[in-house]
Order: C-alpha cells, then structure tokens, then sequence
C-alpha cells in the first residue's frame, strides 16, 4: 500500500514532439502522483495539448518515455483506457443523440449499465436535460456532458483539457465542486489544462508552468512564490511619465515593469510596509503624480508574468 | 461485447432515423423520381416545343399568312400562335410560334427557351437551330413537316407503342434508381458521417475509450445495409404497385447484387473517409465520385449515346455493373450464373478498397 502510494500514476520523462518547424514539446518531465491534482498552465501554444494527448496515448512523442500505471502505451491501450478518464479541448458529440443517450453509448464500452448512467446525470447535474439533443445544449452543458463521460468509469486519473474554458463563473464553479468531490470521496488523480489562475489556485496542490514547448516551474504554489523570491506587490499609476524618477538606489526593489498603454508600474519587493513610505516621499520629491496606488500579496499571474513575459490570456 | 454491440448498433440508426435530410434522400426521393419521370414518359406523352418565327416586313410574307390561317391566337400569351396536331398514337404535340425579331430569337435561343428559329427568305422558310441538339433536330422534323404539309404518320408504317414489362421506360428506370440509391446513401451515409465524426474529433473521443473499433464498423455496416435493404424494398413496392413493375429474374441474384452492390461502396466509402479530415474536402470527394457516374452510368438515360470510345469504358464503371445487372435481372429475367462476372468484380474490388480503407484508416 505504501509503495503504491508513493509511485507515481504517470510518469513522462523527457517529451519532445515536433510539428514540421513548430517544438511543440522541447524535453518535458512530469510526474503525477496518487490523488494529487495538477494544473498545467501555459498560454496559447505552450504544448499544453500536445502534452496531455501525449500522456492519453493519442499522439506519439517523437522522443522520451511516458508510462500510465507503470505501464507503457503500446500493448496496454484498453486496459489503459479502463483505467482514465479524459476530456479534450473540443469534442463534438453527436448533435440528434440526447445527453442520456451519449452517455450510454460511452457506458456501454465500459461494460457499465444505465444505473451508473443515472449517476453521472446526477453528478453532473443534467438530470433536466437527459432527453435533449446534444445540438440543443448550451456549452457549458455540453462542457457538463463531457465532464460526465470522463467520469463514467471511475477514474483512477482524470485529464482534463481546459475543461471550463468559455464557462461562466457559476458554472465553473460548479465544475470546481464536482471534482473538489471526487478527490475527497475516490483519491482521483488529475491532469488539468486552464487559462485561469484563479482555478489553478483553487482546484490543484501543484502547479506546472509551461511556456514555449519548456516547464518553466513546477511545485506548490508556496513554492512558486518561494522560489520566485518576491512575495509582495506595489502598483500604481504614473500620471506624468516624464516625471518619474530613477528607483535603481532602492535595495528592497527587486523589479520594476511598466504597461506602456496604461501607464501602470508594476514593483516587487521584500516588505511592502517599509518600502511604501519611501516609496512615496521618494515620488513627492520628484513632483511625479500617482493614483490607483495598490499593494497585494503575489499571485499566480504575477509569477507567471515575472516567467513568461506575457499574461496567460494573451 | 452484446451490450456494446447492441448500443452502437442502436445509435447508429437513431443517427440516421432522426435526420430528416438523409430519411428524405434515401427513401422518398428515389420514389418521387421514379413517379415524375415514370408519369413524364408514360404511353402517351404530350410534346410541347417552341419556336421563333422572324417575320419579313412584306405583306406577302407566307409565314405571316401561316400563322394567321393554320394557327390560333395563344389564349394566355399574347402575340404568341398555337398549333396542336396529334399524331394518335405518337401521341399530341403543341407547338408555340414566338413572332420575334431576330435578336430577340437569337435571345431565347441563348437562354433555352425556344428549340428552333425560323426565318424567310426569297419564299423560301429558313430552319435555324444547332444540329447537334437532338429536341432541336425534332422540332425541325416536326416543324417542317407542318408546314410543308406532310403527314408525320405514313399510311405505311404503324405505330405499335411497346407495353411489354420490361421494355418501357419506367423498366429501365427502377433498377438504376434502385443502385444510384445505393450509391448515394452508402457514400453519404458512411463516408460523409465518418468524415463528419472525424472532423467533429467524435472519432478520437471514441477511440480513447475501451471500445471495440471492429464493433464500431461492424454495427454501421449492418445499420446501412439494412437501410439499403429498406430502400430497394420501399421503391420496389412503389413501383410494383403504381407502375406494374416486377421482377422477372431470379430473385436470388438480385440479392446477389444489392449485396455485392452495397458491399462495393461501402468498401468505397471507407476507403474515402480513411484519411480525410475535412468535411469541405470529403463533400468534394464524393461529389465528384457520385456526380460523373450518375450521369454516364445510364441511370436516367442510356449510356449508348455516348461517343463509342466510351462506352466500354462506362460499362465497367461499379455504377454501370450495378445498374445493369439489376436491369437485366428486373427486365430480362436473368439468373446468377448470368450476371456472375459483375458480381465477382463488385464484391472483390468492394473487398479490396475496404480491407485498404481499414489499413490507413486514421481514429485520431
Ligand atoms: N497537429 C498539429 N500540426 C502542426 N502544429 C501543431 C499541431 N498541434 C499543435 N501544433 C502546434 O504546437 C504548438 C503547441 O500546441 P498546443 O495545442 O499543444 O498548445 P496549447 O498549450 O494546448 O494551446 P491552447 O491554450 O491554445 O490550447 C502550437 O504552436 C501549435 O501550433
Ligand atoms: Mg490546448
């Protein structure tokens, strides 16, 4: 029991894939291990897709090593596929089936009947909509649908790509609790692709940047921001660029970054409550004007800022 | 396994039953075909054939004085002249004269609305039309002979209209809208919904399940074949009954050839959707398979008016095989053992084309 506590549920050792000039995967390493969620977070094009197809058996990587269970693809992929449960980031179903229907078609390859069917209405909370067409659904209840049949074996461990992207808060939300649920009552392991940070935070113990094809950074989100090294934030608006004075004497200032369109500064520093006084008599002096001033705790969009150099939804 | 078997078996003719578009082209419109063209050219057809007459400006013009003394005023178009003759048994004709200049002549011609021209010229009638336009070249025949006053009906000759089963025209449509039918919903049905399913990313959700890939194709085979078993049924009955059409054959070969038929584009159809990824692209695909042979394999008409290099090219098309087997097994009473060749040709390339489709198909 211990030991299979403590082996990892997928293991993918340098993954690398190229798509004609595009590296859509330069050497990724990752671990999962058993009931531990793990968001990738990356903006558009960070392999993200092709990584988490990659670990699902539907793409080959040109190079590396990536096994499920212990167990490699090739040879095992219908006891693989017994064993997880996935959703990609667009599937269509078919639009003259209803909900219940789908559901049964997908149960039906699990050896599952309609009481399991029932459930996952349930669960997913489409009871209202079991005898609609798939083609009448709205997307986040096709999200739902998805969702659904991801679940419908039980996972051992869940891939999910972007799975609440386009949703609305409360739907996401929703989405959140459902599988907040599953870990707590069956020790699921995820996979998730998102945008959002916000989910990340809420949703996943650890945390796995990727940008360009690279893990930028991976671990907790206490890590993270440990690692980073910065922990707090300063942000204001300049009202008079031309005014703004030299800040390369302050110590405590680890990085400053401007928004060129909005004129916003953005400051990481060690302690917010001995830099701000400074900070402010500093500008008086100058003559430089400021509004909208801030300070804040890091988060995960800052970091991932500070990484990547772009925002995540870019 | 049964359960799964069962499901997708049930999902695949729910797919089909509940899409009105697909019910409409494989069952109700090879019927509504058979009935308009069946009625069209029943026994006694009724001709209508229009012409333009360019009328000299002199008094003495003779065309004038035709049309005036032969022919009635057109009740609803004005300006226009009518001529009904009806030549009994090669049934009625009427003819539409359009006084009009010759550019506006010129006008209609371009535009398909009159088969013929005629003009005047020193006494003597001028027929203008394109040689190679067969409704042209009857109208000319047609047209001449009224005015000229002869009798189309030669009191040598006499017409016996044929009404034997097998020789009119609606024979020798059922059997090729029965394997165009075919056709049509084993290439629409199974290569366009598998295209469609790709293109959707249905396939590669399918696949990264335990599902059974064989029992996938297996259930949408069965499911479209028993659709073109209900096809060939629904319009047989139709034109049992309306047009008296039966067939004389072995009833054994037919199935024989619907088999082998069916199986030859389905293996077709497979072997299309194997790798295309694109809806656009497969609708291309098929239409440009479909389209050519509908039109050279002689299902509407046949294909012996086609340029002699062609034909022995048209009748090894699968089309051509399948019409005409069926044809000769309708109309001609043949057995198995006659329409053997056709059936080996069929079932063995539809094989072939299958098991190549199944080889480079792509799930993801
Ligand atoms: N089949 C393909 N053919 C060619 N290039 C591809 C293919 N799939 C992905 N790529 C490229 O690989 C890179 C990574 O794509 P991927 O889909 O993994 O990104 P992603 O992180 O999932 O992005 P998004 O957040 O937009 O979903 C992109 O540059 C993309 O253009
Ligand atoms: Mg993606």
């Amino acid at each position: 029991m211990t030991d299979a506590n403590t082996q990892p549920i997928v293991k993918a050792v340098n993954i690398k894939k190229t798509f004609k000039d595009v590296i859509a995967l330069a050497g990724v390493d990752l671990e999962i291990m058993p009931s531990e969620y793990t968001a990738l977070l990356g903006p558009n094009g960070a392999g993200k897709t092709t990584l988490v197809e990659i670990i699902e058996g539907i793409q080959k990587p040109d190079s590396g090593e990536i096994t499920l269970f212990g167990k490699h693809w090739s040879g095992n992929k219908d006891e693989l596929y017994k064993q997880i449960g996935l959703s990609f980031q667009e599937t269509k179903f078919e639009d003259k089936l209803t909900a219940a229907e789908t559901l049964k078609m997908f149960a039906s390859f699990y050896g599952l009947d309609n009481t399991r069917v029932e459930e996952i209405l349930n669960i997913v909370n489409l009871q209202e909509k079991r005898k609609s067409y798939v083609v009448n659904l709205s997307g986040g209840q096709r999200q739902k649908l998805a969702l659904g049949i991801a679940l419908l074996n039980n996972p051992k461990l869940l891939i999910l790509d972007e799975p609440t992207t386009g949703l609305d808060p409360t739907a996401r939300r929703e989405i959140w609790s459902i599988l907040h649920e599953l870990k707590k009552t069956h020790g699921t392991s995820m996979i998730l692709t998102t945008h959002y940070m916000e989910e990340a935070e809420n949703l996943c113990e650890k945390i796995v940047i990727i940008d360009k094809g690279k893990v930028l950074a991976k671990g907790t989100l206490e890590q993270l921001i440990a690692e980073s090294k910065t922990s707090e934030i300063v942000q204001f608006k300049v009202l008079d660029k031309s005014k703004f004075p030299d800040f390369s004497k302050f110590s405590d200032l680890r990085e400053i970054q401007w928004e060129d369109s909005t004129n916003i500064v953005t400051m990481n520093v060690d302690n917010t409550s001995s830099f701000l006084p400074k900070m402010v008599s500093y500008l008086n002096n100058a003559g430089c004007k400021i509004s909208e001033l801030r300070c804040r705790y890091v988060t995960l969009d800052d970091l991932f800022i500070r990484m990547t150099g772009r925002k995540l939804t870019d | 396994m049964l359960k799964q078997f069962t499901q997708l078996l049930s999902i695949q003719f729910k797919e089909f039953f509940r899409e009105p578009g697909a019910l409409f082209w494989s069952f109700i419109f090879p019927i509504l075909m058979s009935f308009a063209l069946g009625m069209a050219f029943s026994d006694k057809p009724e001709m209508s054939q229009h012409a333009a007459v360019v009328i000299p400006a002199s008094d003495s013009s003779f065309l004038k004085t035709y049309l005036n003394n032969n022919c009635t005023k057109s009740s609803s178009q004005k300006n226009e002249y009518e001529k009904n003759v009806d030549y009994k048994k090669l049934g009625k004709t009427t003819t539409h004269f359009i006084p009009a200049s010759w550019k506006e002549s010129e006008i209609m011609m371009k535009r398909g609305q009159i088969e013929i021209i005629l003009t005047e010229n020193k006494g003597k009638i001028n027929y203008h039309f394109d040689p190679a336009n067969f409704t042209s070249r009857l109208a000319y025949i047609i047209v001449s002979g009224m005015i000229d006053g002869k009798n189309l009906l030669s009191t040598k000759s006499v017409i016996k209209p044929l009404q034997t089963k097998g020789t009119r025209y609606i024979d020798f449509l059922v059997p090729g809208l029965l394997a165009m039918g075919i056709m049509s919903s084993c290439l629409w049905g199974i290569s366009y919904g598998l295209i469609e399913k790709r293109s959707k990313k249905l396939l590669r959700r399918l696949v990264a399940t335990p599902m059974k890939k064989s029992l996938f194709m297996i259930t949408m085979f069965i499911s479209r074949f028993v659709f073109a078993v209900l096809e060939t049924i629904a319009l047989l009955t139709f034109a049992y009954y309306v047009f008296d059409v039966t067939i004389q054959g072995s009833i054994i070969a037919f199935a024989a050839v619907i088999i082998s038929g069916s199986f030859f584009f389905m293996g077709l159809s497979i072997l299309l959707a194997s790798r295309t990824a694109n809806t656009q692209v497969g609708n291309g695909f098929i239409s440009a398979i479909t389209m050519p042979m509908m039109l050279l394999s002689g299902i509407f008409f046949s294909y012996s008016n086609f340029p002699d290099v062609m034909i022995p090219i048209i009748k090894y098309l699968p089309l051509t095989l399948f019409a005409d087997s069926l044809r000769s097994i309708i109309n001609e009473g043949f057995g198995v053992m006659d329409i053997i060749q056709p059936l080996l040709i069929l079932s063995i390339t539809g094989l072939t084309t299958f098991f190549i489709g199944l080889k480079i198909y792509k799930w993801y």
